[in-house]
């Protein structure tokens, strides 16, 4: 208990302006393309070279916890996920605001963000000793089975068919071996100079998501009969909360979901609101109405990548290890301090660690607020005609692709992907399970190398790998999803069939 | 047609030299980091630039821009290939790296592709096992080594990097086979397979080991350097425990700008820059971070390098 002794020192005059502020910058930042909640706090890391550490990382808790949740913003309303936590976001929420239901979809966002978020510092301010060593359980063979895991998710993920949703799956993992190889620095595929990096992750989700819509716009503004105006509703803020308080099982799921991947050094923060959306739609009985404007799409996705936050930063608390590399860039600001973080940190400066957290958990609220607050106004960005609107998202798409490094190499790179996405979009695939391959593959291929090298340099491969409660906790999961994946594939063509053609004729 | 515009301008940069120089920097300056942002490189790259600005300094800003990717050698092809030599575009260079990839190949940079400006940082590489390990000295971890040759697992981050020199000098000094696992993710998830026990010991930069052992989580067994480190003044040299181990694999950072950059503008870069660094707010930054800090000016550096390079070549040259 002992933070609440020192949430005084968030309400002093300058830490509060300084939490004011770095919430709602943090939201503008987030709801940028191509700003990364990395990118925004190592933005904000010089500023804090003239302030006193607490007051220093106020302002950069602050702009972590609303710059994740500033992604949903650009996501919903303009389909460009600020970052990968915001990927499943997108599915859902986008929709949603094309059906003039964006203010819903914002709101529950800001929401069930606040939820998730709040529960994760809990954790982090009450478990964290317990959670360091289920940070540290985790070695590469069981990264190597969570990306394996997460590869399963891929067939059942946002897809017309198991099959399509493979093998866009597959097109990701080709496209994440472009690039030198980090290990090894070989070569691989790197037919321009522009891939030598890899495709950067960023760049890439801004164009699998964003260009086909942009081309989608541009192609149906020819007709006039497209020029539809979209109703935006008004939606209060009690209802959304009703609205949320009646999914409880999309809440709990994706804040326990978040809060669990969002330990594991590495993986967690990207891959966590696509796991909890996935595992929500496999939970739910409405499965088949996610992805056309479901709300627990979104309440999933933003609890989960909220619920992260807390946990990803109890590494680098306890053990002085960044998990993420937010967390590295908060060592950053930690250091120019002289502040240690691990023992150091919570024995000696008590009151910078709990400060720190404090201000994150008042943070959460307050970007709650101001969130609904600009909630009912964003959301008119759907009445703008769609020439319009496919302009200003191409506009931002090059400045957010061109601005992950200054290099126009990114805006060649989103630009292909994109075309590339849009024709694929018409035979069915989906850009999520490309997306979900992009990142996964990396995380495998990297922990399986790693791994290796352990196991032929100690007991052999099998056993490093399959053995273990562990290893096959994880293994008995992964295949379990392979199992249900494939019964519910199979169970509705015996079943539905028929129901599905009488649905298709009307 | 570019190159003719660069040539051209090098020609009215060498005509109008001295006034060029005189009014250089007019506009601020960028500084290319091949790490991404949150390292170390890219901490201290930030650290002893922030007080560019001042009139005593260059009078103007260098702001940093990350290029990360590949342990720094996509940032590294990029300044060699395309950064504009006009003195408006500078690099943090981290010896051995650059030079280690050079000497194995497959980019589009050596040493005689850049200039050297001036050197801030020296941060050597030292030998770290958990704190609940049964190793003491690096003399336990050799006769474990002897023993079990081929199975003493220890991280470092990547290949070519200067964990991964340390990594071999200490294998050939003792005569023993080791396996070494290159991590991804830098010194950092090399750190947490140590402390995790995914590993039984490993080779980590000194900042980042004093920290962890400032937290209990590590216990360090030698500095692979010429002389003990004030950080760490209880710890021994790999030469002190008998293992011939130099310098070589000390990571250097400082500043370098590309070949062909005005000859002006390099000496008013050289003459400034070593200044700067030397500031007292710098200073005591690096200091709190637990980053050792090396001053060494433009004739230092360039020794430094020609050095490393045949080290590195004779090291290397059996892999």
């Amino acid at each position: 208990m002992e933070f609440i002794y020192y949430f005084g020192d968030v309400f002093s005059p300058l830490s509060f302006m300084l939490l004011l502020g770095g919430t709602i910058g943090g939201l503008i930042l987030g709801a940028t393309p191509g700003l990364s909640p990395t990118m925004a706090v190592a933005l904000l890391i010089p500023f804090t070279f003239q302030l006193e550490a607490t007051q220093g990382l106020i302002l950069l808790g602050a702009a972590y916890t609303s710059t994740v949740a500033g992604g949903a913003v650009s996501a919903i309303l303009l389909k460009i996920p600020g970052a990968p936590a915001n990927i499943a976001t997108t599915l859902d929420g986008h929709t949603m605001a094309k059906q003039g239901h964006g203010a819903k979809a914002l709101q529950l966002s800001f929401l069930s963000s606040a939820v998730g978020g709040i529960f994760g510092v809990l954790l982090l301010i009450f478990l964290t000793p317990v959670l360091a060593d289920w940070a540290l359980a985790f070695g590469p063979s069981h990264l190597f089975w969570m990306a394996i895991l997460g590869v399963t998710v891929i067939g059942s993920l946002d897809s017309a068919s198991v099959v399509k949703g493979l093998l866009s799956g597959c097109i990701g993992l080709w496209l994440s071996t472009i690039g030198f190889d980090d290990i090894m620095g070989a070569q691989r595929f790197i037919f321009h100079p522009s891939l030598g990096g890899g495709i950067n992750i960023i760049a890439a989700l801004i164009g699998l998501f964003a260009i086909p819509q942009v081309l989608t716009m541009f192609a149906k503004g020819r007709n006039s009969g497209a020029a539809e105006v979209i109703a935006v509703q008004k939606h209060s803020v009690l209802d959304a909360m009703r609205e949320l308080i009646r999914r409880p099982r999309a809440l709990t799921i994706g804040t326990v979901t978040g809060s669990i991947i969002g330990l594991i050094p590495g993986v967690g923060g990207q891959i966590a609101g696509l796991v909890a959306y996935d595992q929500t739609k496999k939970f739910s009985p409405e499965s088949e109405k996610f992805g056309k404007g479901h709300s627990e799409g979104v309440i999933a996705a933003e609890s989960a990548n909220n619920a992260m936050v807390g946990p990803s930063l109890v590494p680098l608390l306890t053990l002085s290890i960044p998990g993420s590399p937010t967390a590295a860039v908060l060592l950053g600001g930690l250091l120019i301090h002289g502040i240690f973080p691990g023992s150091d940190l919570f024995d000696n400066h008590p009151e910078v660690a709990w400060t720190f957290i404090n201000s994150m958990l008042i943070g959460q609220i307050l970007m709650c607020l101001f969130g609904l607050y600009i909630a009912g106004f964003a959301a008119r960005v759907a009445q703008v005609p769609q020439s319009v609107m496919a302009a200003v998202v191409l506009a931002l798409s090059v400045f957010g692709a061109y601005s992950v490094q200054s290099s126009m190499g990114d805006v060649y790179v989103m630009a292909c992907l994109g075309i590339m996405m849009f024709f694929f979009e018409r035979y069915g695939f989906s850009a999520a399970p490309l997306v979900l391959g992009l990142i996964l593959g990396p995380i495998a291929e990297a922990n399986f190398i790693q791994g290796s090298m352990i196991a032929n340099a100690t007991d052999g491969l099998t056993t490093y790998f399959l053995g273990g409660a562990l290893n096959k906790l994880l293994i008995i999961i992964v295949l379990a999803s392979i199992a249900y994946s494939a019964w519910m594939e199979l169970r509705p063509r015996r079943l539905q069939a028929p129901a599905d053609k009488t649905e298709a004729r009307t | 047609m570019k190159h003719l515009l660069a040539g051209a301008a090098i020609a009215l940069m060498s005509l109008t030299g001295a006034v060029a120089a005189e009014e250089y920097p007019e506009r601020p300056v960028m500084m290319v980091v091949s790490y991404g942002a949150g390292g170390a490189t890219d901490f201290q790259a930030r650290i002893v630039t922030m007080t560019a600005g001042n009139e005593d300094a260059l009078g103007m800003p260098i702001a940093i821009l990350n290029k990360p990717g590949a342990g720094g050698r996509v940032g590294w092809n990029w300044f060699a290939t395309q950064a504009d030599a006009d003195g408006y575009t500078l690099a943090a260079y981290n010896v051995p790296h650059f030079i280690a990839q050079s000497i194995k190949g497959g980019v589009q940079y050596s040493t005689d592709s850049f200039e050297p400006i001036a050197n801030w940082g020296a941060d050597p590489a030292v030998f770290v096992v958990a704190a609940d390990s049964p190793f003491n000295s690096m003399q336990d971890v050799v006769n474990h080594a002897k023993e079990n040759p081929g199975k003493l697992t220890f991280s470092g981050a990547g290949l070519f990097v200067g964990h991964h020199i340390a990594a071999l000098q200490i294998e050939k000094a003792a005569g023993v086979r080791m396996a070494y696992i290159p991590t991804k993710g830098g010194g950092a998830a090399a750190m947490k397979a140590v402390i995790a026990g995914e590993v039984l010991g490993g080779v980590n930069n000194l900042s980042d080991a004093f920290r962890a052992r400032e937290a209990g989580n590590v216990k360090i067994l030698g500095v692979a350097d010429l002389e003990r480190s004030d950080f760490l003044p209880d710890v021994p040299t790999m030469m002190e425990q008998g293992l011939d181990v130099d310098n070589a694999s000390v990571n250097f950072r400082g500043v370098m700008v590309p070949k062909g950059t005005p000859q002006e503008v390099i000496d008013k870069l050289a003459a400034t820059v070593p200044e700067m660094f030397k500031n007292s707010r710098v200073a005591s930054k690096m200091q709190a971070g637990g980053s050792p800090m090396l001053v060494m000016n433009r004739e230092e550096v360039q020794a430094m390098w020609a050095k490393r390079q045949e080290t590195l070549q004779a090291l290397l040259a059996g892999l």
